[in-house]
C-alpha cells in the first residue's frame, strides 16, 4: 500500500531524499532530507505514529494500574515501562523494596535486554550490514546463525515468562514487588539454557564485530544511569560525560521536551546545551568499569576500547550487553533466596514520584503525581527514542555529505541504517517518525 | 495457489507493536510459518514492501486518525482475508479511554502545539469501518492462537479459538479461585479465555485482556464486586480498561458512572 521508497533524486548537487515508511523499526516513521549544493540543508525524522495520549488518560486512574497501562505504550519493551512506573510510585510513597525483590526485577530486565537486543541485532539491524531485506532472506544463506539467534531470543523471552508471566505485557509486576515470586527450583530450571545463552551471546558479539563499519565518530553527550556497584537497570544517578550528575527527581530541571511540527514525538534537549545520546553506547561509555571480566575480555578481543563514539558500532555493544545480561541472570539465579513475601505493603499518599530506568534503547523517565485517594493526577513519560531523535537527525546531517554521491537506492539504504543504529522504537516515542530525501 | 505461496501482509494502525511482535516471538515456529507464506508486506520485519493484492492481511491497532480511516479502507481492498489481531484492532484498545473524554483537552495535556496533531475523537475497532473476516482477541494476542488462525485460513477451515470464559481454564488448571478465596476483583467470569488463565495462576485477578466472552453476564459480576465491598468507581474502572469499548464492557462501565 504505502510506497516503500520513493525515488525523486537525480545525480546533482541538490536533491531530496524521501523514505515514506521506514522498515525494520518498531512503529511508523519516515525521513526527509534536503540537500543543497552538496550540503544537507534539512533533516527531518518524521514520526507519524498516531498519538495515543497515555499521559492524558492515566489521569484519574488508580496508581496500581500505572505499570500495566504504561506497558501498553510499547510491546517491545514493556518491562522498561513497568519497572519505571513501579519505581516512580515507590519513590512517591517512600516504599523500600526487599533486596530479593530488587534482584528479581533485575532478572526480569535481563530477560528484556536479551530478547530486545537479539531481536534488533539479528532481525532488524544485521540485514542492513549484510544486504538482506529481512531475517527470513538472511536465514537462507545463514541458517545456523539465524537458528541460534532465535534460540537466544527465546531464552530472553523465557526469563520474562517465568518472572513476569508473559513476554509481552507481563502481568506479575506490581507496586511494592510482584504478585507471585518463583521458587529457587523454578529459576534453576533455566540455568543451563542461560549458560548456553551466555556462550551464544559471546559468539553474537564476535559476529557483530565482523560486520563492516563506516569510519564515523560523533562527539556525543552520553547520558545514562550510573550506580556505584551495578551496570545500571533500575537504580542510579543520571550522569553524562559532560558534567550532568543528578537524581531522577531533578530530571525536569536539566532536560526539556519540545514539540516540533514534523513529529508526533516530542524532542528532548539538555536545557543548558542541546541534543544528547541515550542507549547502549551511552551506557557502555559511562559504565564500562561495571561490566564483568568476560564482557571486557570480549570487548577487547573485538577491538572496542572502554569508550565508543561510532553509532554504527552500537550493534557490537548490544552484543556485549547481551553477554552481561546472561551473566547477571546467572549470578542472580545462583544467589537467589525466595523472598518471605512477594511484595511489601504500599500505603498511597498525596505525593509526586520520579524514576529513571534503563530500557534496552536507553534511559526512560517517569513522573507521577498521585492524590490522597491514590488516583493519578498527572503523568509524564519520556521514552528513549524521543530523547535520541535530535541526535539521529544530527548523525544524518553529518553522515549524508560523505555518501551523497552514492546511487539513490544505496543512499537511502545508508540513511535508514543510520536511523536503525538507534533501534528506534517509534511506538514508544509517540508522543513520537516518516524519510523524505529532497534534492532541489 | 497450488504452487504459489499465499501472500501475507501485516499492517499497523494505532498500537504498541506487541501483537505483530507475537509473530516474531514465535521463535520455534517462525521460519516454518514465514516459510509457508510469502511475506509480501511486513515493514516491521522487512525492507521488501511488495504491492498488493494479498491473500491474508493481519491488522494490528485501532483507528484513531483520519489517515487510519483512509488506510483501512485501502487495506480492505487489497486483502482477500482480513484478520484483526489484538484488543486495539478488535475493540479500540486502551487508547479508547479517550472515548469518554474531550480529545482536544487530551491533546493539550500531551502536546505543547496541539495544532500539529490530527486525530479522531474516538479510538475505534477496525470493524467499525470495514468488514473483518476474523477477530483475534487479546492484549497482547496469544502467539499460538495466531499460528492456529493463520493455519486455519491457509487451509480453508474454521479457526479453533475457544470463546468461553477464563473461569473454565482456571478450573481445568486446578487454580484456587482468586475471587472467592482471596477477594480479588477478578474479571475471569466475563472474560474470554486465550491466556490460559494467566493472572489467576499468578495469584492475581483477571483484568480482561481478551475482552467480553459470548453473552457475558456483566451486571451479575458488577453486583458481586459491590457485595465484596468495591465501590461503583472501582467497578467502572474494572470494566473500562484494555477492552473498554467492547460493547458488553462499555455498557457495564457506563452503568457504573456517577
Amino acid at each position: 500500500m504505502r510506497k516503500p521508497l520513493e525515488k525523486k533524486a537525480k545525480q546533482m548537487k541538490n536533491k531530496t531524499i524521501k523514505v515514506d515508511y521506514l522498515a525494520r523499526v518498531e512503529g511508523e516513521g519516515a525521513l526527509y532530507i534536503k540537500i543543497k549544493n552538496n550540503e544537507v540543508s534539512e533533516v527531518e525524522l518524521r514520526i507519524f505514529e498516531p498519538p495515543r495520549f497515555f499521559e492524558a488518560f492515566l489521569r484519574g486512574r488508580p496508581y496500581q494500574e500505572a505499570p500495566d497501562i504504561t506497558a501498553r505504550i510499547c510491546g517491545i519493551c514493556p518491562v522498561a515501562y513497568q519497572m519505571s512506573a513501579v519505581h516512580a510510585m515507590e519513590n512517591a510513597f517512600g516504599v523500600t523494596i526487599s533486596p530479593e525483590i530488587k534482584e528479581l526485577r533485575r532478572l526480569l530486565y535481563c530477560g528484556e535486554w536479551i530478547e530486545s537486543h537479539t531481536l534488533h541485532l539479528y532481525m532488524l539491524h544485521a540485514p542492513d550490514f549484510l544486504g538482506y531485506d529481512d531475517v527470513v532472506q538472511m536465514s537462507k544463506d545463514h541458517p545456523e546463525i539465524v537458528k541460534k539467534a532465535l534460540k537466544l531470543k527465546k531464552i530472553g523471552n523465557d526469563i520474562m515468562n517465568l518472572v513476569g508471566g508473559r513476554e509481552i505485557h507481563p502481568i506479575n509486576v506490581k507496586v511494592g514487588g510482584f504478585f507471585k515470586v518463583p521458587t529457587r527450583k523454578d529459576l534453576m530450571k533455566m540455568y543451563d539454557d542461560i549458560n548456553w545463552a551466555r556462550d551464544a551471546a559471546v559468539e553474537t558479539a564476535r559476529f557483530a564485530a565482523t560486520l563492516k563499519f563506516p569510519e564515523f565518530v560523533q562527539d556525543y553527550e552520553c547520558v545514562s544511569l550510573v550506580h556505584p556497584f551495578e551496570y545500571p537497570f533500575n537504580e542510579g544517578r543520571i550522569m553524562s560525560n559532560k558534567g550532568i550528575d543528578i537524581l531522577p527527581e531533578q530530571y525536569d530541571f536539566h532536560f526539556r521536551e519540545e514539540h516540533v511540527e514534523h513529529s508526533h514525538a516530542l524532542h528532548s534537549r539538555i536545557r543548558e546545551r542541546d541534543n544528547y545520546l541515550v542507549g547502549p553506547i551511552a551506557r557502555y561509555n559511562l559504565n564500562y568499569d561495571k561490566l564483568t571480566p568476560l564482557c571486557k575480555e570480549i570487548a577487547e578481543e573485538v577491538g572496542l576500547s572502554s569508550e565508543c563514539y561510532n553509532p554504527f558500532k552500537s550493534i557490537i555493544i548490544r552484543g556485549i550487553e547481551t553477554i552481561y545480561s546472561c551473566e547477571e541472570a546467572l549470578r542472580i539465579i545462583e544467589s537467589y533466596r525466595m523472598p518471605d513475601s512477594p511484595a511489601v505493603k504500599v500505603e498511597p499518599s498525596e505525593a509526586t514520584g520520579y524514576a529513571c530506568t534503563e530500557a534496552p534503547r536507553g534511559m526512560i523517565y517517569h513522573r507521577y503525581r498521585v492524590n490522597s485517594e491514590g488516583l493519578i493526577e498527572d503523568a509524564k513519560i519520556v521514552p528513549p527514542t524521543s530523547q535520541n531523535q535530535r541526535t539521529i537527525e544530527n548523525d544524518l546531517r553529518t553522515f549524508v555529505p560523505s555518501i551523497v554521491d552514492l546511487p539513490e537506492k544505496e543512499l537511502i539504504w545508508k540513511c535508514e541504517q543510520v536511523i536503525r543504529n538507534y533501534d528506534p522504537c517509534i511506538s514508544c516515542a509517540t508522543h513520537f517518525l516518516k524519510l523524505d530525501i529532497h534534492r532541489e | 495457489m497450488a504452487n504459489k505461496k499465499p501472500r501475507l501482509a501485516v499492517y499497523k494502525m494505532s498500537s504498541c507493536d506487541g501483537c505483530q511482535l507475537s509473530l516474531l516471538d514465535a521463535e520455534d515456529e517462525l521460519l516454518d510459518v514465514l516459510g509457508g507464506v510469502e511475506m509480501a508486506y511486513f515493514p516491521e520485519a522487512s525492507s521488501k514492501m511488495q504491492k498488493g493484492p494479498y491473500d491474508i492481511g493481519l491488522v494490528e491497532g485501532s483507528i484513531t486518525t483520519p489517515r487510519n480511516v483512509e488506510e483501512i479502507r485501502q487495506i480492505r481492498k487489497e486483502c482477500k482475508i482480513l484478520i484483526t489481531i489484538g484488543a486495539c484492532a478488535t475493540a479500540g484498545g486502551i487508547q479508547a479511554l479517550r472515548n469518554w473524554k474531550d480529545t482536544k483537552e487530551f491533546t493539550k495535556i500531551v502536546y505543547a502545539s496541539p495544532e500539529y496533531i490530527s486525530t479522531l475523537d474516538r479510538s475505534m475497532p477496525v470493524s467499525a469501518f470495514v468488514h473483518v473476516d476474523f477477530e483475534l482477541r487479546g492484549c497482547p494476542i496469544n502467539k499460538y492462537q495466531l499460528i492456529e488462525v493463520l493455519n486455519a485460513f491457509l487451509n480453508s477451515r474454521k479457526p479453533n479459538i475457544p470463546t468461553y470464559s477464563v473461569c473454565i481454564d482456571c478450573k481445568l488448571k486446578g487454580n484456587i479461585c482468586v475471587l472467592t478465596a482471596h477477594g480479588s476483583p477478578c474479571m475471569g467470569p466475563v472474560t474470554q479465555t486465550g491466556c490460559n488463565a494467566l493472572c489467576p495462576s499468578y495469584d492475581r485477578g483477571c483484568f480482561g485482556c481478551y475482552g467480553p466472552m459470548d453473552s457475558a453476564n456483566t451486571s451479575s459480576l458488577a453486583k458481586q464486586f459491590k457485595q465484596m465491598g468495591f465501590s461503583k468507581f472501582d467497578v467502572m474502572i474494572a470494566f473500562r480498561s484494555y477492552n473498554a469499548y467492547a460493547e458488553a464492557f462499555r455498557k457495564e462501565s457506563e452503568a457504573n458512572e456517577k
